[in-house]
């Protein structure tokens, strides 16, 4: 397999600061939500807004990145319903990128918490203080993180069947180091 | 309108108190606060409170004004923050129900802006506090607006944990809008 064939190192940065930010404020999320009402519950639920807020934007160039460049061809062995799972599952993780953080900025303003990225940018509130609708956004903040842990599952499982039973290179060209094509 | 104002006029040449307003309307009157929560800006109101206000627009100075809380009806947007605002690291409600601020003293500051001067009792503690506030006179009522800030910790308001000032600002911002009629 040639070095073509992997993602580009901008497409493999952002793909790991995205995971690595959503492995801390989706713990961060469970965590502050079963904590009663305290001075480290407010700061905790302020951090986690803040890694959320800064997910979206990194999801924003993940985005414009996409939008530029194709990915890398998946391997022609692989079969049909396999692409197409991963294809669909790819777009559902981008989708979620987007509508995760924007239930979470539009539930706080309906909860009349303005979200002010990391203390100092104020974001608008779209939507006025609104109790009944801030509970709805909650549900659905909650659903969308239940969806994606689930696909990040799936997602995860895939990358190491292909690593570990097809040994195939889509694991590789994903990871800042190129492992298994320098092997082969 | 014209019969209103002879009927003023007649009034004020009866009695020196005569254009004193002090029926406050609490259904359009309210009390709110907002405080700063890892810098965000909060707000909450007290739901119920009961005002008695005399001021005459002609002669401010003589102002008097006795506003009581009910802090068992303070409304900070959760059931969650509301019991732990009644709770005794807040305004301990079961002990002290209620709030006050008393006046006797107003300043003209000019320009239609005022401040007035009084005590504010909040957990057993009696401290002196201005009020700014502004007069504007519209369809026969009188709409007293004013925004103060208030030092919650010199009250003990929201002790242990939360006196941490860098999560909850000590400055809370009382903001009040009155109806006299
Ligand atoms: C991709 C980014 C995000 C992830 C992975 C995420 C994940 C989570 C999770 C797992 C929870 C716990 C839900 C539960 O109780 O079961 C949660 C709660 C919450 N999230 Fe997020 N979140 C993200 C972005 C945001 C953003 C951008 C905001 C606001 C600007 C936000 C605001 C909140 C709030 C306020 C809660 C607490 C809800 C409550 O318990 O009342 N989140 N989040
Ligand atoms: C929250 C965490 C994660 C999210 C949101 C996420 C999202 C995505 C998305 C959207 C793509 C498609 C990129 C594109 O073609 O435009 C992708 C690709 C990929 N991800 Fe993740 N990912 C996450 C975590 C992980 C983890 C932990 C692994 C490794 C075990 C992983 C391995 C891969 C691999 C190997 C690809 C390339 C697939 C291919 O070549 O078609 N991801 N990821």
């Amino acid at each position: 397999m040639t070095a073509s064939a992997r993602y580009t190192e901008t497409a493999i940065s952002l793909h790991w600061l995205v995971a690595f930010l959503i492995f801390a404020a989706f713990p961060l999320g469970l965590i502050m939500s079963g904590l009663a009402l305290s001075p480290l519950k407010l700061e905790l639920v302020s951090y986690h807004k803040w890694l959320g807020v800064t997910v979206f934007l990194v999801a924003v160039a993940r985005l414009a990145w996409r939008a530029t460049h194709t990915p890398p061809p998946l391997p022609t062995a692989m079969p049909a319903w396999e692409r197409t799972a991963a294809h669909g599952l790819h777009h559902l993780l981008y989708v979620l990128l987007f509508a995760i953080p924007l239930s979470g900025w539009l539930m706080s303003s309906a909860k009349g918490f303005q979200t002010v990225y990391f203390g100092v940018l104020p974001l608008p509130d779209l939507i006025g203080k609104d109790k009944a609708l801030g509970d709805v956004l909650r549900e659905v903040h909650r659903l969308l993180n239940d969806g994606m842990l689930g696909l990040v599952v799936a997602h995860v499982g895939a990358a190491l069947k292909h690593h570990f039973i097809d040994r195939d290179d889509i694991l590789a060209r994903m990871l800042p180091f190129p492992s298994r094509s320098s092997r082969m | 309108m014209t019969r209103l104002f002879a009927a003023l006029a007649l009034l004020v040449a009866v009695s020196p108190h005569a254009a004193e307003l002090s029926a406050v309307q609490l259904d359009k009157s309210s009390i709110a606060f907002v405080s700063r929560q890892m810098n965000v800006p909060v707000e909450g109101v007290f739901k119920k409170f009961s005002a008695q206000i005399s001021i005459d627009p002609a002669k401010p100075e003589a102002g008097r004004a006795r506003i009581e809380i009910d802090l068992n009806n303070i409304d900070a947007g959760s059931t969650e923050a509301n019991d732990e605002l009644k709770s005794k690291n807040w305004f301990n409600t079961r002990e002290f129900p209620r709030a006050s601020f008393v006046s006797s003293a107003v300043k003209a500051l000019g320009g239609g802006r005022f401040e007035a001067f009084g005590k504010t009792t909040l957990k057993g503690k009696t401290l002196e506090s201005r009020a700014p506030f502004t007069l504007k006179q519209e369809k026969g009522v009188l709409i007293l607006d004013g925004t103060f800030p208030l030092k919650r910790l010199a009250y003990g308001i929201g002790s242990g944990a939360w006196s941490d000032t860098s999560v909850v600002a000590d400055e809370v911002l009382v903001k009040f809008h009155f109806v006299l009629k």
